[in-house]
């Protein structure tokens, strides 16, 4: 579905120093893939999701999303960041909307889906509460939800239960395999968190920094549907082991 | 009730300081028999302002006018400024310079040419209080429309909604607590503003009540008109706080959490 050729960033700084944001990486990702990248700091994640959705353009190299080059912003996306950014001035229905009224659509035919979204997110009830009566966790799901909603084949996730306490991040990393059973998409999933990463891919991208580039990509042969207690498998602790020693090894190298 | 009681509470301390305040300046000045055109009694002030009130009236009405023609004007011209300042940066360029230039002349020192030039009358005064109030208009609006979290302008950005769309239903809203803010500012400045006009030229207005009053040696009358003038920008402060909580709601819960 994804196909990034020789894709490089290098950005210019306020000061004109030019900065490596991602070395040239290929990747290809399939359809309905469940993608993970894992790395440290300024390993280029966060920017190799703003390329794959047409918000940065590469300085080099080709992205092409369901074999259209992409030159711009294109609709069947669905972004989730770190910070649930809800509009406060909205309760919870109209910020699940707010997607589909920002891409021109009707938003009086979106109400039952935003509505089947909640449900599914379990949020049922919540509809007219304001987001500052939500938890972090709860505005996380009505940010997910307002990505869902124009039902895009493909979500960038920038590192969405970051912010979470480590409780209500593992809740949220299995109802995100659950949605995503039910709801099958193209995922790309941004994470510092090593077991996190290896939980909920299908393929985990190894990253390391300055300049960004693709380290290691791996295959995790472990059962679906998960659930925490493959932390114990030993294949779990295998892969687990390889990405930090992957991740490890390249600091070593730098230090 | 226990609310009732609650507020009682808050209010009875500075009441009571107030009251002892007013006691302790009645006593003094008859206790020192200070002459009443150079400190009048509270007692003295209050009957004065009373025999003035008609007077008062009127001259209240001719400064709440200029106030509020120079808030409004501070509103719509600083607004749109701000965002003009916030879109383009060849305007920022532009424009900043000599709105910093304009806040920096001192609006006193300004006021006798700007009279001299646009004449007597309410509207060089609304002038004056406008250019007074403008600038917080200016840099609460445009600090406001800068503070949108880039992530919400990447999402906009990515489902292809137009630069007016992102305006008006993210960057807009997201700012209205700032504009408010400066606008708290604005309404209260615009109250000095008047009265600063007022002093340069005028024949009505609580601003001419208190330089013609203090001039004939009657105290009383300018200190009446002072203490209007503050109650008038204690309830314009207070009527602007009260727009903003109706329009944003979801501030006042913030503050109470």
């Amino acid at each position: 579905m994804i196909r990034l050729d020789s894709v490089a960033k290098t950005y210019r700084t306020r000061r004109g120093d030019l900065v490596e944001a991602l070395a040239e990486t290929t990747l290809a990702v399939g359809e309905n893939e469940f993608v993970t990248l894992v790395g440290p700091s300024g390993c280029g994640k966060s920017t190799l999701l703003k390329l794959v959705a047409g918000l940065v353009a590469p300085t080099h190299g080709s992205i092409h999303v369901r074999e259209q080059a992409v030159r711009e912003p294109f609709p069947d996306v669905g972004f989730v960041f770190q910070q649930p950014v809800l509009l406060p001035w909205r309760n919870v229905l109209d910020n699940v909307l707010f997607s589909a009224e920002m891409l021109g659509l009707d938003s009086r035919h979106y109400r039952k889906q935003a509505g089947d979204l909640l449900e599914l997110t379990g949020l049922a009830g919540f509809e007219t509460k304001y987001p500052r009566e939500l938890s972090g966790g709860m505005q996380q799901r009505v940010a997910i939800c307002r990505a869902l909603l124009p039902d895009p084949g493909l979500l960038l996730m920038d590192e969405p239960f970051g912010a979470l306490d480590a409780l209500t991040r593992e809740e949220m990393s299995l109802e995100l395999l659950r949605i995503w059973e039910e709801r099958r998409k193209t995922i790309l999933f941004v994470t510092h968190s090593i077991p996190e990463a290896i939980l909920l891919a299908d393929r985990v991208v190894v990253m390391s920094a300055r300049p960004g580039r693709i380290v290691r990509v791996i295959t995790v042969d472990l059962p679906r549907p998960r659930t925490m207690d493959l932390e114990f498998d030993v294949r779990f602790k295998a892969h687990s082991d390889e990405v930090r020693g992957l991740i490890f090894a390249g600091r070593r190298e730098r230090a | 009730m226990s609310a009732l009681r609650r507020l009682l509470g808050d209010a009875l301390v500075p009441a009571v300081t107030l009251i002892a305040a007013l006691l302790f300046w009645e006593g003094a000045t008859r206790a020192f028999r200070i002459p009443r055109f150079i400190m009048p009694a509270p007692s003295a002030i209050l009957s004065e302002g009373w025999a003035w009130r008609y007077r008062f009236i009127e001259h209240s009405w001719v400064t709440l006018y200029e106030t509020l023609g120079g808030f409004a004007l501070s509103i719509a011209v600083g607004v749109p400024l701000a965002v003009l300042i916030v879109y383009s940066p060849l305007l920022r360029g532009a424009i900043y310079p000599l709105i910093v230039l304009a806040q920096s002349v001192p609006k006193i020192a300004i006021a006798p040419v700007l009279l001299l030039v646009l004449g007597y009358g309410e509207m060089p005064k609304m002038v004056v209080a406008f250019l007074v109030a403008f600038f917080p208009v200016v840099v609460d609006t445009a600090t406001g429309l800068a503070a949108t979290p880039p992530e919400l302008l990447d999402l906009s950005r990515s489902y292809r909604a137009s630069a007016f769309k992102t305006f008006l239903k993210v960057r807009l809203p997201m700012a209205l607590p700032f504009v408010f803010a400066g606008a708290k500012v604005a309404i209260t400045l615009s109250v000095i503003g008047a009265v600063v006009g007022e002093f340069v030229g005028s024949d009505k207005g609580l601003g001419y009540v208190i330089l013609s009053a203090t001039s004939y040696w009657k105290t009383e009358v300018a200190f009446s008109a002072m203490i209007l003038l503050s109650l008038m920008a204690i309830l314009l402060f207070a009527a602007v706080s009260l727009v903003e909580r109706l329009f944003c709601p979801w501030l006042a819960t913030e503050a109470e959490e």
